[in-house]
């Protein structure tokens, strides 16, 4: 009895441990299966539709003609990301600056919640008040037809990336020892020279982790951009126009698709490029922001 | 001499207005659904089903599936987000595997919603052959928020002192023992605003619900795991971009009562954090 009582007590312990260790693999698992089913369900499109067409393709109109162009839908994604983080960039690290190097204490802990707030308001809530508001406003301020252009979903996706750049890069700043400020400080340099000079150097890399990983949240990011930019794949190199990202025509056009056949297995393709691209973006992103922790 | 106090004054003007441009746009956003949903609101609204292709009537399908996806997410993701960061903090030492699980879970934090909606409907709905239904859409969603569940988890469990583990390894117990009888429910507010930011996280997603769960239309009541349900965030994408005609109240509502929502389980989060901090200083 009590050798039946040890031996389950050690079969327990090398089920718990098991399990235990099985759970701490899970993330690479599910990355595993995530990777292995978008290439599982893209194999169809890979193997029937010419590759060379896809890349350089000019028209994305799987319905229609049975043309998948890869070309429009990048430049769409393109022109949306680039305009988002050019708007972001300067706002993010400017509050970065301000809540970390200026702001008071009190004023500093009401300020850092309103901004985490922003990051839990829903992608949909806010492609909502892209329709509502900002494209009316665009389409009055320049005279356009329809205020559903890339330049709205720019302005809203900027600031949906900001809670991420804003806390990461004041992590970064805060993260700069004080010896590094006393010194400036003693050499004769007023407080901004010593904020742009000595402090926003050192906590570079952080910054651009920052900055790396708002980009990896504005090119995944969908519904804003389905609800808010018109939704037109087409190739257009202006913000006053519609376009349509690589993630808006996944969630636009799955519902429509034949379960299994090209179009279906075409959006598994490009989703495996979106998941490549983001997977990319926050590897590099990862990489600098290690460098944080060892100033 | 005078000019550099001069550019100084003028830089900190520019960060103090960039700073004041991102808290307007959080606040204006909120006050504004506040101002333009709140006429929406009524008890009809929350407790009666969609009439007349959805213009007329309330949500109740709506908010009810959308609580069902909240609990259904729930019991998947934290008894496996819970065990992984058991396995981080309690049992896995610095090796290579430990740098790449790490790795992973940073990176499936950054993976895109849409493409977890084409990783569940791939694996979960066609697959396995769940369907779309309330199973294949927790999970896909308990997949979404499983790296908050683990970082949220694994930093309550390492502000447990050693102490504590010290003492309870000394009256004989095992390390399951500990870990199950000290260990968790020391960590217990971390694991528990970890678990809020992941609803708040799973109640508020879109993408990955509309291939795997979401029901354009569905006034009945769901009967089982593998029913289809309405959605929150899915009806209100519906409601704005998909029906014509729908009287802009239904529309302001219906995203006022998913931002309370959202914000209702960010704020327990935010005091159980504070909470936790708190005691950790003392």
């Amino acid at each position: 009895m009590r050798n039946f009582r040890k031996k389950f007590r050690q079969f327990k312990k090398f089920l718990i441990t098991k399990l235990v260790f099985l759970s701490g693999i899970l993330s690479i698992i599910v990355l595993g299966l995530i990777l292995a089913f978008l290439v599982y369900n893209s194999i169809k499109f890979f193997t029937t539709y010419p590759f060379f067409e896809f890349l350089t393709g000019t028209k994305w109109s799987p319905t229609v003609l049975e043309k998948f162009g890869f070309i429009p839908l990048l430049t769409g994604s393109l022109l949306i990301t680039f305009g988002a983080i050019i708007i972001a960039i300067p706002l993010g690290i400017g509050s970065a600056i301000y809540i970390g190097e200026l702001a008071p204490r009190a004023v500093r802990e009401t300020i850092k919640p309103i901004i985490e707030v922003l990051a839990t308001i829903p992608s949909v809530v806010i492609g909502f008040i892209g329709i509502k508001v900002m494209a009316p406003i665009i389409k009055n301020v320049f005279n356009l037809n329809i205020g559903l252009t890339a330049l709205a979903g720019s302005i809203m996706l900027a600031f949906m990336s900001l809670p991420t750049i804003i806390s990461i890069s004041e992590d970064a700043i805060n993260a700069v020892p004080n010896k590094f400020r006393n010194a400036s400080i003693a050499l004769g340099a007023t407080k901004w020279e010593t904020t742009i000079k000595t402090v926003i150097p050192a906590a570079s890399s952080g910054i651009f982790a920052a900055t790396m990983l708002g980009l990896g949240r504005v090119v995944g990011e969908t519904m804003t951009v389905l609800m808010i930019t018109g939704n037109s794949p087409r190739i257009v190199f202006s913000w006053l126009q519609p376009v349509r990202t690589i993630t808006a025509t996944i969630a636009a056009e799955m519902g429509e698709t034949v379960q299994g056949g090209l179009h279906f297995s075409a959006l598994f393709a490009i989703g495996l490029i979106l998941f490549t691209i983001t997977f990319l973006i926050n590897l590099t992103a990862d990489r600098f922001i290690n460098r944080i922790k060892n100033i | 001499m005078k000019k550099r106090y001069f550019i100084e004054k003028f830089f900190y003007i520019l960060l103090l207005i960039s700073t004041l441009v991102v808290i307007a746009f959080v606040l204006g956003i909120i006050f504004y659904l506040i101002i333009k949903g709140s006429s929406a609101l009524s008890w009809e609204f929350i407790s009666q089903s969609p009439k007349a292709g959805m213009r007329e009537g309330g949500i109740f399908p709506v908010i009810l599936g959308t609580l069902y996806l909240i609990i259904g997410t729930l019991i998947f993701s934290m008894p496996i987000g819970i065990l992984s960061a058991i396995y981080l903090n309690e049992y896995a030492r610095k090796t290579k595997l430990t740098r790449i699980i790490r790795l992973s879970i940073v990176n499936m934090s950054g993976v895109p919603s849409v493409v977890y909606g084409l990783f569940g409907l791939g694996f979960f709905v066609l697959f396995l052959k769940f369907g779309r239904s309330i199973l294949a859409g927790s999970l896909t969603l308990a997949f979404l928020i499983l790296p908050v569940i683990i970082t949220a988890t694994e930093e309550a469990l390492k502000s447990v002192p050693d102490s504590y583990r010290h003492a309870s390894l000394a009256l004989g117990a095992t390390k399951w023992q500990t870990i199950i009888k000290v260990t968790l429910p020391q960590s217990l507010p971390g694991i528990i605003t970890g678990a809020l930011i992941g609803i708040g996280r799973a109640a508020g997603e879109t993408a990955p619900i509309i291939f795997t769960v979401a029901a354009f239309s569905q006034p009945n009541l769901p009967n089982s795991i593998f029913s289809q349900v309405m959605a929150l965030p899915y009806h209100l994408y519906v409601l704005a971009t998909q029906i014509t005609d729908v009287p802009e109240d239904m529309q302001w509502g219906t995203a006022l009562v998913l931002l309370i929502l959202i914000l209702f389980f960010a704020i327990i989060g935010t005091i159980f954090r504070t909470r936790s901090r708190l005691r950790r200083i003392n």
